[in-house]
Parts: C-alpha cells; sequence; structure tokens
C-alpha cells in the first residue's frame, strides 16, 4: 500500500492475521463478484507532492482574479483586504481538522468561537440571537422563509423584484414541492420596493415578506418605513443584509425584522470563486426553536467551571429526523471562524472605517460617473458600497474594453432583469480603491462613450 | 470557559489599519437610516486577537492532535499542501461572475474534478454545487421527483432503511415527499421482503447507504435495485461510506441512479469544526439534464459553462464550496486510480483489524467482515452501571477522540467505530488499550467512568442546563 | 423512585390518567420520564383543543430526545400545567402530581375501561 496508508508491510500481514485472513483482497469477500469494479479506474496514477502542486498552480495561473487587478465586481461577494491574522489562525489545524462538536469537553475552541460568532452575528444584525452558520446568504434567506411558512402556516412569500438573482434562484429550488406561492413586488423610481405594491401583495395568506438591503442594485431600503406594510397581515419581514453596511446603517432586528440572513462573505472571507460562502441567520426569541441548523449555549460542569454545548438539538436531523426544522447538518463552521477573527481584527472602529469609507468611495464615484456625458445613474435611492449605472454602450462591449485594461468593470444587468437593459452594469467600490483608482476607472468609462 | 473577546475588549485600543485614501465625499445616505448606538464589537490588539485564537485552538481535540474515530464522519489526515492550494491568489481572488475567458483554470478545475468523480463512481455526469452531503441528498429528492413528472406519475413517497442518517429523512421532506421506513433484518441489511412489500407505483426513490451505516456492504444490492427499478422508481446512494469503496466498487454499476459524494470524507478536505464541506451529486445520463449549477464543458483548449437544460434550479447562491474541490481534486491527483484504491483497501483492514481486536472486550452485535467501520455495543457494561456515553467521555482522557455513539438507532448502546486509513498500527493498538482498561474500570470502578472525563479542559457539561437557560448569546456590558 | 398511584389508568404509550367525574389529567409515567432523561422543554396544546385517543397532543423534548405525548382518550382540554413552561424539569421530578401536562373534560368516561389498570402497566415495563 502506498501514500496515505501508513503501515509497513510486515504490520499489514499481522493486521491481516489479527483479522483471520490471508490477504487484503479478502477483506472485501462481502461485495459479490459481480458488484466489483475490474481493473482499475481510469485516472491516472498518482504525483508526488511536488507535482500536484505544479498541476493545480498551473490551473490557478490561467485564471486573471479580479482580486489581483482593479475590480469593480460585487453583486453579493467583495473583493475584501483580510487582515493577516485571519490567515494566520484559518491555518490552524486544532480548528481545520476537527469535526462538529459533539463531544463538547474536547471542543472548546470551536463552541467558544461559535459562541462568539453567534454574539457577534446577533449585535451586528439587532436580533435576539443567531446561530452557528448555513451554507450561504442565499440558502439562508430560503431557510429564513421556510421558518416563517412552518411558524405562521401560511403559504405566500412576497420577494422584492430587486432581491439577488443567486437568492432568488435558490428560494425557487428551496420552496419547490413544499405548497409556497412566490410573489413579486417591483421597485421604485428611486431602486426601492415599491411600498404601494407590497401593500397589495400582503394578505392573510402571506407567511413572508423578504426586504434586501441594500438590494442588488446597491440601494439602501427605508426599512421604517416598509416593516408595518410588510407586517400588516401578520407576515413575518426577512430581512437580507450586508454585515459591513450595519456599521453604518441602523439594525433590521431595531426596525422590525422578525429573522435577518445575510452572505457572510463579506466580512473578510476570500472570494474563492464564490465558495466557500458563510450562510447567517438571526432570529429574535420566538422564533429560537424554529432555527435551523446548530447553536451553541454557555453551561457549567459539575464542578461548576463555565463551558459551551451545542443546544437545542432536538431541532435538528440527527434527532428529529424527518420533523427537523431543515436538513442541514455540515455547515460552514470554518468560514465562521474567519468572520470571528475578521471582526475581532477590526473590531468596532475598524468596522466603522470600512463602512464609511466604502460609502464615501461609492458616493465620490458615483458623483463622477453621473457627471460624464452619455452616463446615467437610473436610481435617485440612497447607496452603500455599488450602485447601478447606465452606460452608453453594451456592458459586454465595457467588459470587454476593460479586460483589455486590467480592470474589471462591474456586473452586467441586463440578462436578468431585462427591464434594465444590455447597457446597465452594477459597479462597487472596495476599500482597496484609492482615488486615484476611482478616477481612473471613471476615466476608463468616460473614455469607452461613443 | 476563557474569557471572551467581548471580555477581553477595552475601548480604545488602536486596532487593525485600514488603508487612508477614500475621498471626503459625504455618502448618499439618509441620516434617519444611520445607525443609532454602537454595534458592540470588541476593540483588541493583534497580538491580543492571535493569543486568544491560540489559546481556543488549544482546548480543540482535532485530527493533528489525536485518534479520531468518529464512525460516519471519516475523520482521514488531510494533506496540508491541500490548504496551501487553496489559498493560491489564481483561485482564491477570483469573483464567481467573472467573465468565463478570465477563469479557464477554474472551469478547467472543476471539469476535471468532475471527470474524475465520473471515474470513480461510473456516473455520467456530476454537480458540484451542493454544498454538503445533507444538500446532495435535496438535489437528489428533487431531480427524481422531477423525473418522475417528466415520466407520467407524480410519485410521492421515498423508502429508506432504520439503519439511515438523520438527513435523509429530513431532505425527502425538504423537497416535498414523504417518508416511509423500511426495517433491517437480522443480518443488519435491507429487509429483502419488506421493501418488496414497501415499493410501489407511489415509491419515487428507495435511499440507501452503502455500506450501510453498520458498515456493512448490502450484498443483495443487485436484487435491490432491480426490485426498485421494476417498480419504476430510483435508487437513491447516500455516499457518506464511499471511502469503503474507491477504486473497488463503483454505484453506478450496482444499478444506483443517482448519489452523492461527502468530499470532506472521502475525498480528505478538512471538516473545519462543522463544515465546510462539498457533497457533489453525480447521476446516470437519463438524469444528466436535471443537475442544478454550471455544468462546465470542454471544448478544444477552452472551457464553457451552461445550465442544464431541466434543471432542478440551484441550491447555492454560487458554484458551492469551490476551495473543497480545488483540494479534492489535489488528492485525487496525489493518489491517482492506483492509490485510490490502496486506500479504501487501509481503510477497510483497519476497521477489521480494530473490530477483530474489540470483539472480546465488547459486544459486536453484527460481527462478520465489515467494511470502513464496525458498530459496538457498549449493552454489557450496564450491568455495572455503565452507558456508552460513560465510555465516550473516558476515552477523552486518553486523549482519544470517542466513536460515534447511540446511533445507528438500531443499535442498543451504540458505539460506531471508524479509524480510516491514515492510522498506524500503534495508534489503533493504544485505543484497544484504552477500551480494555475502560472495560476493567467498569467493574472495579464505575463512578470513575460516570463522572468521566477528568483530564480535559471542563468536565462533563451539563447540557439540559444549556438548553433551559438558552445563553446563546453574550448580552452587552453594564453600563 | 415515584410511587404509581393505584387509581390511574396507564396506557402503552405510557401516559398517565386520572379521572374525577367527567374531567381528568394527562401525564406521563415515571418510566416514561426515566427514560428521556432530563426534561428541557415541553410543549403543551392550547385551552380548547379537541383530543383524540391515541393520537399525540403534546410533545417532551430531552436533550437528545423529543417523544409525543399521545391522549389517553377523547376530550376537550380545559387546561394545561403553565408551571412547566419556566420548569419543565418537574415532569422528571414528579411525574404523577406537580408534573401533570393537561385537564381535559371527558367525551367518553367508558374509554378508560380500555385502559392498563396500575399492576397491568408494571407488568408491561418489567417492574
Amino acid at each position: 500500500m502506498r501514500g496515505h496508508v501508513p503501515h509497513t508491510e510486515d504490520e499489514i500481514r499481522a493486521m491481516l492475521g489479527a483479522v483471520g485472513v490471508g490477504a487484503v483482497a479478502d477483506l472485501f469477500a462481502s461485495v459479490p463478484e459481480a458488484c466489483r469494479l475490474r481493473g482499475e479506474l481510469d485516472l491516472a496514477p498518482g504525483l508526488s507532492e511536488h507535482e500536484v502542486a505544479r498541476t493545480l498552480r498551473a490551473l490557478a495561473d490561467r485564471n486573471a482574479p479580479a482580486g489581483m487587478g482593479l475590480s469593480f465586481l460585487g453583486g453579493g461577494v467583495y473583493d475584501r483586504i483580510t487582515p493577516a491574522v485571519v490567515g494566520a489562525v484559518l491555518c490552524r489545524p486544532e480548528f481545520y481538522s476537527a469535526y462538529t462538536p459533539y463531544q463538547p469537553e474536547v471542543s472548546q475552541g470551536t463552541l467558544q468561537v461559535i459562541f462568539e460568532f453567534q454574539t457577534l452575528m446577533a449585535r451586528l444584525t439587532g436580533m435576539d440571537a443567531a446561530n452557528a452558520s448555513l451554507y450561504d446568504g442565499a440558502s439562508a434567506l430560503a431557510e429564513a422563509l421556510l421558518l416563517a411558512g412552518s411558524a405562521t402556516r401560511r403559504n405566500k412569500l412576497v420577494l422584492p423584484a430587486s432581491l439577488q438573482p443567486a437568492a432568488r434562484r435558490v428560494i425557487e429550488t428551496y420552496t419547490a414541492g413544499q405548497g409556497y406561492e412566490l410573489i413579486t413586488v417591483p421597485w421604485n423610481a428611486r431602486g426601492e420596493v415599491d411600498a404601494a405594491a407590497l401593500a397589495d401583495a400582503v394578505d392573510g395568506d402571506t407567511a413572508a415578506v423578504a426586504v434586501q438591503s441594500p438590494n442588488h442594485f446597491g440601494v439602501v431600503e427605508d426599512l421604517a418605513a416598509l416593516a408595518p406594510v410588510a407586517k400588516a397581515t401578520g407576515a413575518l419581514l426577512c430581512v437580507h443584509g450586508e454585515l459591513t453596511s450595519l456599521a453604518l446603517v441602523e439594525a433590521p432586528g431595531r426596525l422590525g425584522a422578525d429573522v435577518v440572513t445575510a452572505e457572510g462573505q463579506t466580512l473578510g472571507l476570500p472570494m474563492s470563486f464564490g465558495g466557500p460562502l458563510l450562510g447567517v441567520i438571526g432570529v429574535n426569541q420566538a422564533h429560537l426553536r424554529r432555527l435551523p441548523g446548530r447553536l451553541a449555549g454557555a453551561t457549567a460542569d459539575a464542578k461548576g467551571r463555565a463551558g459551551y454545548v451545542l443546544t437545542l438539538q432536538t431541532r435538528e436531523q440527527h434527532i428529529r429526523r424527518e420533523k427537523a426544522t431543515s436538513n442541514i447538518c455540515t455547515n460552514q463552521g470554518l468560514m465562521a471562524l474567519a468572520a470571528t477573527v475578521y471582526l475581532a481584527a477590526l473590531g468596532e472602529a475598524g468596522l466603522a472605517e470600512l463602512a464609511g469609507g466604502l460609502a464615501s468611495r461609492a458616493a465620490y464615484l458615483a458623483d463622477r460617473i453621473a457627471a460624464l456625458p452619455g452616463y446615467r445613474l437610473p436610481f435617485a435611492g440612497d447607496i452603500y458600497q455599488e450602485f447601478v449605472v447606465q452606460a452608453p454602450v453594451p456592458a459586454a462591449d465595457l467588459l470587454a474594453t476593460g479586460r483589455e485594461r486590467g480592470l474589471h468593470a462591474g456586473l452586467p444587468l441586463g440578462d436578468d432583469f431585462p427591464a434594465l437593459g444590455d447597457r446597465s452594469l452594477l459597479v462597487c467600490v472596495s476599500e482597496k480603491h484609492t482615488k486615484a483608482d476611482l478616477d481612473r476607472f471613471a476615466d476608463f468609462l468616460g473614455s469607452v462613450a461613443p | 470557559m476563557s474569557a471572551t473577546l467581548f471580555d477581553k475588549s477595552r475601548p480604545g485600543r488602536p486596532g487593525y489599519r485600514l488603508p487612508a485614501g477614500a475621498p471626503p465625499a459625504a455618502p448618499r445616505l439618509d441620516a434617519a437610516k444611520r445607525r443609532r448606538g454602537p454595534v458592540g464589537l470588541p476593540a483588541l490588539s493583534e497580538l491580543d486577537v492571535m493569543r486568544h485564537f491560540v489559546a481556543l485552538s488549544k482546548l480543540n481535540h482535532s485530527i493533528v492532535s489525536g485518534f479520531y474515530p468518529l464512525g460516519s464522519c471519516t475523520m482521514k489526515y488531510n494533506p496540508v499542501l491541500n490548504e496551501e492550494l487553496a489559498r493560491l491568489p489564481g483561485f482564491a481572488a477570483s469573483h464567481p461572475d467573472q467573465c468565463a475567458q478570465t477563469v479557464q483554470g477554474n472551469l478547467e478545475l472543476m471539469w476535471r474534478l468532475e471527470e474524475a468523480l465520473k471515474a470513480i463512481t461510473g456516473f455520467a455526469a456530476a454537480t458540484l454545487q451542493p454544498a454538503a452531503g445533507a444538500q446532495g441528498e435535496f438535489v437528489g429528492m428533487r431531480i427524481a421527483r422531477r423525473w418522475h413528472e417528466d415520466h407520467g406519475a407524480a410519485r410521492r413517497e421515498v423508502l429508506i432503511p432504520d439503519s439511515a442518517h438523520g438527513t435523509n429523512p429530513a431532505s425527502v421532506v425538504m423537497a416535498g415527499l414523504g417518508v416511509r421506513t423500511v426495517p433491517s433484518d437480522a443480518r443488519g441489511l435491507v429487509d429483502l421482503a419488506a421493501l418488496a412489500a414497501a415499493v410501489g407505483p407511489d415509491t419515487a426513490a428507495v435511499m440507501l447507504t452503502n455500506p450501510n451505516t453498520l458498515g456493512l456492504f448490502e450484498t443483495d444490492i443487485l436484487r435491490i435495485a432491480e426490485l426498485v427499478h421494476g417498480a419504476g422508481a430510483l435508487l437513491y446512494m447516500d455516499g457518506a461510506n464511499m471511502n469503503a469503496l474507491v477504486g473497488r466498487v463503483r454505484p453506478a454499476e450496482l444499478g444506483f441512479d443517482v448519489m452523492h459524494l461527502n468530499l470532506h470524507k472521502t475525498f480528505a478536505t478538512p471538516h473545519g469544526g462543522g463544515g465546510p464541506g462539498s457533497g457533489p451529486v453525480a447521476v446516470t445520463a437519463a438524469l444528466a439534464d436535471y443537475l442544478p449549477g454550471l455544468r462546465v464543458r470542454r471544448d478544444g483548449e477552452r472551457f464553457t459553462a451552461s445550465r442544464a437544460p431541466r434543471s432542478i434550479g440551484d441550491v447555492h447562491g454560487r458554484h458551492g464550496n469551490f476551495a473543497m474541490l480545488v483540494r479534492a481534486l489535489a488528492y485525487i491527483l496525489r493518489y491517482g486510480g492506483d492509490g485510490l484504491a490502496d486506500i479504501s483497501a487501509g481503510a477497510v483492514l483497519n476497521a477489521n483489524y480494530l473490530q477483530a481486536r474489540l470483539r472480546d472486550l465488547v459486544e459486536v452485535p453484527h460481527d462478520g467482515l465489515c467494511m470502513h467501520e464496525f458498530v459496538a455495543s457498549g449493552r454489557p457494561l450496564k450491568k455495572h452501571g455503565v452507558r456508552t456515553l460513560d465510555v465516550a467521555k473516558r476515552l477523552l482522557d486518553f486523549g482519544i477522540h470517542a466513536p460515534t455513539v447511540y446511533f445507528p438507532l438500531i443499535v442498543p448502546e451504540a458505539l460506531m467505530i471508524e479509524p480510516t486509513e491514515t492510522e498506524t498500527k500503534e495508534s489503533l493498538d493504544r485505543f484497544v488499550d484504552a477500551m480494555a482498561q475502560i472495560v476493567r474500570e467498569a467493574e472495579t470502578d464505575p463512578e470513575l467512568l460516570r463522572t468521566a472525563p477528568h483530564t480535559t479542559p471542563v468536565g462533563r457539561l451539563d447540557e439540559a442546563r444549556a438548553a433551559k437557560e438558552l445563553r446563546v448569546v453574550q448580552p452587552p456590558a453594564e453600563g | 423512585m415515584s410511587d404509581y398511584p393505584e387509581t390511574y389508568r396507564y396506557t402503552r404509550n405510557h401516559e398517565w390518567i386520572a379521572a374525577e367525574g367527567d374531567t381528568a389529567r394527562v401525564g406521563i409515567t415515571d418510566y416514561a420520564q426515566g427514560e428521556l432523561g432530563d426534561i428541557i422543554f415541553v410543549e403543551l396544546p392550547a385551552v380548547g383543543a379537541q383530543l383524540k385517543q391515541d393520537e399525540p397532543f403534546a410533545s417532551i423534548e430531552a436533550v437528545k430526545s423529543v417523544e409525543e405525548v399521545f391522549a389517553p382518550a377523547d376530550g376537550e382540554v380545559i387546561a394545561v400545567n403553565e408551571d412547566l413552561d419556566g420548569a419543565p424539569e418537574t415532569v422528571n421530578q414528579s411525574p404523577f402530581s406537580d408534573g401533570w401536562l393537561v385537564e381535559i373534560r371527558l367525551a367518553d368516561a367508558g374509554q378508560l375501561d380500555g385502559l392498563m389498570d396500575r399492576d397491568a402497566y408494571l407488568a408491561m415495563v418489567g417492574e
């Protein structure tokens, strides 16, 4: 045997003897002959560590990663500066090679991190509690809607037309076949949810109203105004937020949200082609027992020493099986650790500085682009880090020209939002951008006007 | 419990410095929408942060600190190279919405991994989008449901053996289908007669784990497949236990129509203290058009991505846990076709060796050759007032993680033991020695077991208190 | 161990019922609470709910398990034990008195004749 198996030939003989078989092949005696693979797998023979590294590096080198150039791509996955301390902690095998903390006495490290993560998420979102993580923001919002369905025993889900398309697709898959009806409310001239249309859309069968803020167009919604409309008929308000923005804008939990979800990648996680991401879900006390996924709680041992355990496990699939609140088991634990270290490193002041800096950069760039001949900002609503631009040329042309000059110009919106047309582009700033970077981008856009 | 981040915070302590350079523009944000009051994040120095998390890490048991024979979890060694490769900026700094021509390396990686998984499972296509095994099961059930709708009948029921993982029934329900449980027989295998009686015109699928959760290969699998297909249903394989089969058995050739793999079990991507995992779903050619996520195609030297025509829709906002795919491909390349077959042999050898050595110490209800894991029962210790939970807790004192306990549900006082192939014989022997001592202690000093563990950072924790008090966040500091 | 009251009637699913006139209290047996272990949460129906014999009407959660409670007889819920909300462990400590679950108005007191008496129940659980 080679590689991953450490035994010497003598050991293998001794072990086979203890089992009472003559050869390794005999261990598979319970597999009927007709079930066995004849011959070897159609895969190349194994490589040395060096050769594997060379092969994978060659693949990595075939990419022109946005984060290594000048990028204005956002739309739910953001190009953040990650403090080096995050990587240093993540590299510790005591964290990454541990399993789910089912034996709490030897998992206090992981459990305390989860408790701290839950606390950070609850504080950011303004909710009573948050769980240990879900797969990504999109599935977190889908789970929130299912939670609302089970809490209200109603079947209509109201979604904004300005919802991130990725989230919309996952919601459609998660709710299919469970008898839910999805209702879409349009945006208004400011790019916000149309409150009058929302009022018309909710009725006594509405389980949940989802509001994304900032929405997919980067527009910060007026949650204080939308909440009473959304909840008028007893539906739960599920707010899908952006976590860094919550250092600057009011927490949804203080504005009437019943469930808050978010994509945690924005907390310094690498973009990594969109995964692993980090699903965040926070709820108020009333819905704690309906929360999907794992939850850590504080307790003590017989000697009174404080410690943490996974708690309320009776909600989960390994105990409640088909009646569980969700099928989720494995979550995004290590990403929750990354987000926790990130927030510990930035702290209150750092996150406020980040959020303020992003909002300033976005405002500056929006002003510059609005002043360019032929360019227009279709929405007048408040913004945080990204906004929609109507270009005088097709967005695809902008992207292609940008590539030639080493920049990623943004996210074209025409395919997902035909009403916006093929000249619409979602432009996102990053804390990496200097004023000169923003000027260079604005100058670039000006240069490709017809 | 160590002090938390919040306890260690000192307001005003200078923290991380972001680049200056934001232009002095006022945010386009109405004052009424601004946050009132602080968030409540800590203020710490970089050294504070480093010390905090390094100290916490030392409270964990992990694969690098000791044996981790957690059944059905495949806690094998995670090669460190793969950690390095997943962090290469070429991968880690790429945005999921970049144009295809700027992420050819990512697309090629996905294509190569799908090809490798097809070769390993014998299936015609695979999606890499599901973020974990449970999500893979959900995808499989959605596919089964859609396939029946496209072929004349909306079938509504899924049959699952009583030894199945809890995710199986939960995933079925999320897919809008109903669960019916099929008993196991005296061998610990699916009861063929019961299955034959249960399968019918409303059966959408039968979900099996093979080897099952007792670590036994379903020897009747070819007949089961005939039975299931004869009734017009699909056969789903929960691939959690695929580490026993790689390079030796291809599930498609057993008659399965669809399966999920756990890259974080079989293909050595780390468990991360609970995730992220990755749960690719592989299917026959007849089901390929239903897969979620991006389908990557090779066109000469170029790789393109598109969506399957009858896709059940996405289950992840992007392309799944991509960084896990990097690690899994690195693992497959490293060991190759020949090495992977050795790995499954090593896993099965280690499990059988442990079973042979433990047979006389504890009860093994379904004795005989096992695959990559086996299930023992702590029932004989009950006469001393010692339960399996006590054995599990006492093992922690030996620097060994407890096996999976009280699962599968069909074995009383179950201890489900999966050593994996990366453990040495010495490591297995130390486990046997520890178990022998614990069995002796059960007779001589049962109280020692009932109050275990004794040498861990904290003693046995009061889980009932945690569930009643529900302190799940730290309240803000007073004043 | 709590004493099993002689006047109560018992079910195969480990519930007890104690009738007084046309009303009755319902709970779970000492054996049942022992099997569950530390009880952390009791979910009870609302007053006014209609119970049907052998159908689940409440659930009891322990740390690692959750069990449904089945109605020993048909009837309307006229009171629930609200003290269990803050102190679910009462079911462990006093299953036959303070740990009662609901009080019902019996629809058919004759249904109780089909249940087990104390000795039959104790024989079933092997005590």
